[in-house]
């Protein structure tokens, strides 16, 4: 049976989700069919590394919009399904279960996959990754008291699994190729808060180590790493960063560049295609239409209420500054903005051990800021900076480092 | 119906701030505004019940400080995604320098 949709999605996670439901609230009257290869209704991803492992009682997942909400909107989900091919010179879909759907107009929201490690020696299924509510399950169930669990990669990922793994009892070791944790997420000095608050958990790093072979006995693994360490464990999961889900954009002879290459109105190399969310590769014009792509909820949000008026036919302008955050015991580590496009960096304490660091260019734009304390004790300031960076100011650094100072003044000067 | 409780002395709270108040087991959230009205909210964001007292007030919003979900604290409307649920409100009054606010 083929169907047709004058509006398709791509992938029913977080933008493709709220993008489908925003065109019906915008006033799309047309037909929309969401394709999701998930079985179950979409769901929040950052709560399966941190929350939904933790949690003491049986976890479900935080969803987005039940299968009542789309059949509201009248949006023709089809959940379990996966596409399989794209064919832009019929403008149609082949799905997973055979069907073809035709389409007017088509939203990739594809999101991204975790990078796959092969550990010579051990065989594949035996090392863990987190995407998706079955895999953050069976970790959930693999963190038990007194078991041991490898993980590499001192990525957010990684370390929120650390974190988790040790409220769960089990002892946690991470292996870091690169000098220290969080090289590509956050400066030196948050990075070593974080890992302080480990080591009190007790967790144990290995940093500027590789994974040389391994093997498997007995249910129990060996992992041979490079500073001479036989780490004996029980569970390896493997946090080593995403890659975007390009096959069928490129497949189809989209532009590809560090993901499906989009304008600044989310439209790909194809007018009648547009593209959102991890999948995507959009220039920012807070820092002058650098390419960025996001593996960001906030982002995947955003840009789902921003690529959801672009099919409108309005002109968007998406200028919220990159954002991420990362919970890790009692701590909240928070980045606005990218850190990399700044010379100086202006330290701001918030009281007790929490403080803000500013990331100025050289021409006195603040660029970035990025923050850790415990609870929600950095939120207020960070986002004062964000909305600074968002506007491309010039906050004045001494003000910026004066605790006694609130940053609003800088935001709205009286 | 009465039920006025009192929250806080008007001088606890700062020009477009707020500050949480727990009462009967529940949180909510006493707001000065610019204009200095006094509001009162839940406490606790609808989305993934965190404690909005943490977040940032701006005008007339208030802004969840872990997912940046916002409300209108004098109207408890919800503003877009992540929150698509209001804010309950509650009504307020100020006595001899006091807040009081009405709980059901």
């Amino acid at each position: 049976m083929n169907a047709i949709a004058e509006v398709a999605v791509i992938g029913a996670g977080e933008v493709g989700a709220r993008s489908a439901l925003a065109l019906r609230r915008l006033g799309f009257a047309g037909s929309i069919a969401l394709i999701g290869e998930d079985p179950l209704e979409p769901y929040e991803l950052p709560p399966l590394s941190k929350d939904f492992i933790t949690s003491e009682e049986a976890p479900r997942t935080k969803t987005i919009a039940s299968l009542a909400d789309f059949a509201a909107a009248q949006i023709d989900y089809r959940r379990g399904v996966a596409a399989r091919a794209l064919d832009r010179g019929q403008k149609r879909i082949v799905l997973s279960n055979g069907e073809t759907m035709g389409y007017g107009r088509l939203l990739i929201a594809s999101g991204s996959s975790p990078r796959r490690l092969a550990i010579p020696g051990i065989a594949p299924d035996e090392v863990h990754v987190l995407r998706n509510a079955a895999e953050a399950l069976a970790l959930r169930d693999a963190f038990r008291p007194g078991r041991k669990v490898a993980v590499i990669g001192g990525g957010f990922i990684g370390l929120e699994l650390a974190s988790s793994a040790r409220k769960r009892g089990a002892h946690v070791s991470v292996i870091e190729g690169l000098d220290r944790i969080l090289k590509r997420g956050v400066p030196a000095e948050i990075a070593s808060v974080v890992e302080a608050r480990h080591r009190q958990a007790g967790v144990d790093f290995h940093v500027n180590t590789s994974i040389l072979s391994g093997e498997t006995r007995a249910g129990r693994h060996y992992l041979k790493l490079s500073d001479g360490t036989m780490l004996e464990a029980d569970v390896i999961v493997v946090g080593i960063g995403a890659v975007p889900n390009t096959g069928l954009a490129e497949a189809a002879g989209l532009a590809i560049e560090n993901g499906i290459r989009v304008d600044d109105q989310f439209r790909t190399s194809d007018p009648d295609i547009f593209a959102a969310g991890d999948c995507a590769n959009f220039p920012h014009p807070v820092y002058g239409g650098r390419r960025l792509r996001l593996e960001s909820w906030r982002a995947a949000v955003e840009h789902a209420a921003h690529v959801a008026r672009a099919m409108m036919g309005e002109t968007v302008r998406y200028d919220a500054a990159p954002w991420f955050w990362s919970d890790q015991y009692d701590l909240v580590l928070q980045v606005a903005g990218l850190i990399d496009e700044g010379e100086t960096t202006i330290r701001r304490p918030i009281g007790g051990e929490t403080f803000l660091l500013g990331h100025f260019a050289a021409d006195g734009r603040i660029v970035a800021a990025s923050g850790i304390g415990p609870g929600d004790s950095v939120a207020r300031d960070l986002r004062l900076a964000e909305m600074m960076i968002q506007r491309s100011m010039t906050p004045d650094p001494a003000i910026f480092a004066d605790p006694a100072a609130s940053l609003k003044t800088l935001l709205k000067p009286k | 119906m009465s039920g006025w409780v009192d929250a806080c002395a008007a001088d606890e709270i700062e020009t477009e701030d707020l500050i949480r108040f727990d009462h009967g087991g529940r949180s909510f959230c006493i707001y000065r505004s610019p204009e200095d009205t006094f509001h009162a909210t839940d406490g606790l964001c609808t989305h993934e019940k965190i404690h909005l007292s943490g977040g940032l007030v701006m005008d007339d919003v208030v802004e969840c400080p872990k997912h940046n979900g916002r409300f209108n604290y004098k109207t408890g409307a919800a503003l877009g995604a992540p929150v698509c649920v209001n804010l309950a409100t509650y009504p307020v009054k100020v006595e001899g320098g006091r807040v009081l606010i009405q709980i059901g």
